[in-house]
């Protein structure tokens, strides 16, 4: 595959603007109140108003709270662009992939992704996320009686195939929970940042082995939002452009057969390599990584899938603590998932945009020329990827 | 209160008429003979839909598993921490399951074949150490 065609989108869109509500565990507004606060706050962000805004791209969470046609509740009217998206976790970096594509096009000029939930209603996440309640029958209705539910199951039930093939151990899925709370502890808006040292990770109650609760996201109420424009449009705004410049996507469609090893191959291997041909770059170029963190697992995982570290080798390659604060490889500088807040995909595409302005305070990262963001859906089914940079030379789209 | 029971219905049925005879029940593509977990529609391989009910060999692998401890619905009360697992059956495809066996004693890749326990008004396959 070659980008060198008449139509090479990397670097000719930007993400010029970010809003994200409190982040919560309190019930404050519906979903849809707060995807409108956080449309408004990435609007004001990037120095525009409403009435500049011709496309809405919105992602609900597990509740399905979120309507196609949100913009009523902001009175924009006369969109060009819009429509409701659902690739789970990966939704993010899907909506920001669309959204490039259309202002280079011209289908629309400024579109507005958007990410709200609201799944703690006093019922607990395990209700939300669990599927407990659900009433099945047939074939289905066999997961309730084998007590088989939800994301946690299917999380640790991958990362125990990890562990078995290439014996990765809890110490290192310990390993990623202390480095990204490190990282949590510069980020004022992260949820989770009291002191975590290895002992105080095995001694957290276990949820669903080989997974202790801190080997697992926090549940969040909340709601991100950002802005997509073309490059020219970026220039004149309020905000340093975070330019798109590499994008790709993998969805590997596991099918449950012998033969196939997909809790450990992930999407990402394709999503990466697409993404880095078309930012021209490779791994080593990478100087900070936001990875999709719903679990420990999901970044040892990812780190190999998108050539950090050799298949099988993510775990000794995260142990040492070169993911945290002062380490060679910094990964989820804003605590991530694990410690900062679950807003499935936002998470990582939030903190890569604070990453590449440079307004990440006490945690930037000095080496910020190429920022990775990984989205990744369902039980690591789907993965939308996206490098952006604040350098306007960047990417091969030749637009500089 | 014991775990969710789970109730037939038109699509699965033969699976669960098996397992009341003590059968774990496949489906094979009568087109190109690959065989799937019920309830398959279309085959994934040659896309035909003509499905035909076969009879598993109940022999398999233990491809994962894990061992839960959280709560999530009132009828594990008595069962925590139980093992949720992932077996591979000898024909290809891969099924949710559990295993009646110690959760200490559970490795991946252990030999596994198919019981079957009596759940409400159905019997449902189980797994043990072959």
């Amino acid at each position: 595959m070659s980008w060198s065609t008449s139509f090479n989108p990397s670097g000719g869109a930007a993400i010029v603007g970010l809003g994200m509500t409190e982040m919560t565990r309190e019930y404050t507004y519906s979903a849809n109140g707060l995807a409108a606060l956080a449309i408004r706050d990435a609007i004001a962000d990037a120095g525009l108003t409403k009435d500049d805004v011709d496309g809405l791209l919105v992602n609900h969470g597990v509740m399905g709270s979120l309507r196609p046609d949100l913009q009523k509740s902001l009175g924009i009217e006369n969109l060009r662009l819009q429509t409701l998206m659902n690739g789970q976790g990966s939704t993010a970096g899907q909506m920001v992939q669309y959204a490039s594509l259309a202002v280079q096009s011209g289908l629309a000029n400024v579109v507005v992704c958007v990410f709200a939930d609201d799944p703690l209603r006093g019922g607990g996440a395990g209700a939300a996320y669990g599927g407990a309640g659900r009433t099945t029958t047939g074939m289905a209705s066999l997961n309730g009686y084998y007590g088989h539910f939800g994301a946690n199951t299917g999380y640790a039930l991958a990362a125990r195939r990890h562990m078995a093939l290439y014996g990765t151990t809890q110490d290192q899925l310990g390993a990623v929970a202390v480095s990204t709370r490190k990282w949590a502890q510069l980020n004022p808006i992260a949820m989770q940042r009291g002191d975590m040292t290895l002992e105080d990770y095995h001694a957290s109650r276990w949820i669903v082995e080989p997974f202790h609760l801190l080997d697992c996201t926090l549940v969040t109420n909340g709601a991100v939002a950002v802005v997509v424009t073309s490059r020219d449009r970026a220039k004149d705004l309020k905000q340093p452009p975070a330019y798109i410049v590499g994008m790709g996507q993998g969805h590997p469609g596991n099918p449950r057969r012998a033969g196939a090893e997909y809790e450990v191959n992930t999407g990402a291997v394709q999503a990466g390599e697409t993404a880095y041909e078309m930012a021209g770059v490779g791994p080593k170029d990478i100087g900070v990584r936001e990875l999709y963190d719903c679990y420990t697992y999901t970044t040892i995982v990812t780190l190999e899938d998108y050539g950090f570290a050799p298949k099988g080798e993510g775990g000794p390659f995260v142990e040492d603590g070169k993911l945290g604060p002062g380490g060679s490889h910094p990964t989820n500088t804003g605590g991530g998932e694990l410690s900062g807040y679950y807003m499935w995909g936002m998470t990582p595409l939030s903190e890569a945009v604070i990453q590449t302005r440079g307004q990440g305070g006490d945690r930037q990262v000095e080496d910020n020329q190429h920022v990775l963001v990984s989205t990744q859906g369902g039980i690591l089914d789907m993965h939308a990827s996206l490098i952006l940079s604040a350098d306007p030379t960047a990417g091969t789209g030749g637009h500089a | 209160m014991s775990r969710p029971a789970p109730t037939s219905d038109d699509a699965s049925a033969p699976f669960f008429e098996g397992a009341a005879r003590g059968k774990l029940m496949l489906q094979r593509c009568r087109t190109c003979s690959a065989t799937f977990l019920p309830v398959q529609e279309v085959c994934t391989e040659c896309l035909e839909a003509d499905m035909e009910w076969v009879e598993s060999s109940g022999e398999g692998t233990l491809h994962t598993f894990g061992v839960m401890h959280y709560l999530y619905h009132p009828g594990f009360a008595q069962e925590l921490p139980y093992n949720v697992a992932v077996v591979e059956l000898a024909e290809g495809p891969r099924m949710n399951a559990r295993i009646d066996a110690d959760n200490d004693s559970l490795e991946v890749g252990m030999a596994l074949k198919v019981a079957f326990e009596e759940a409400g008004d159905v019997h449902v396959p189980v797994f043990q150490p072959a």
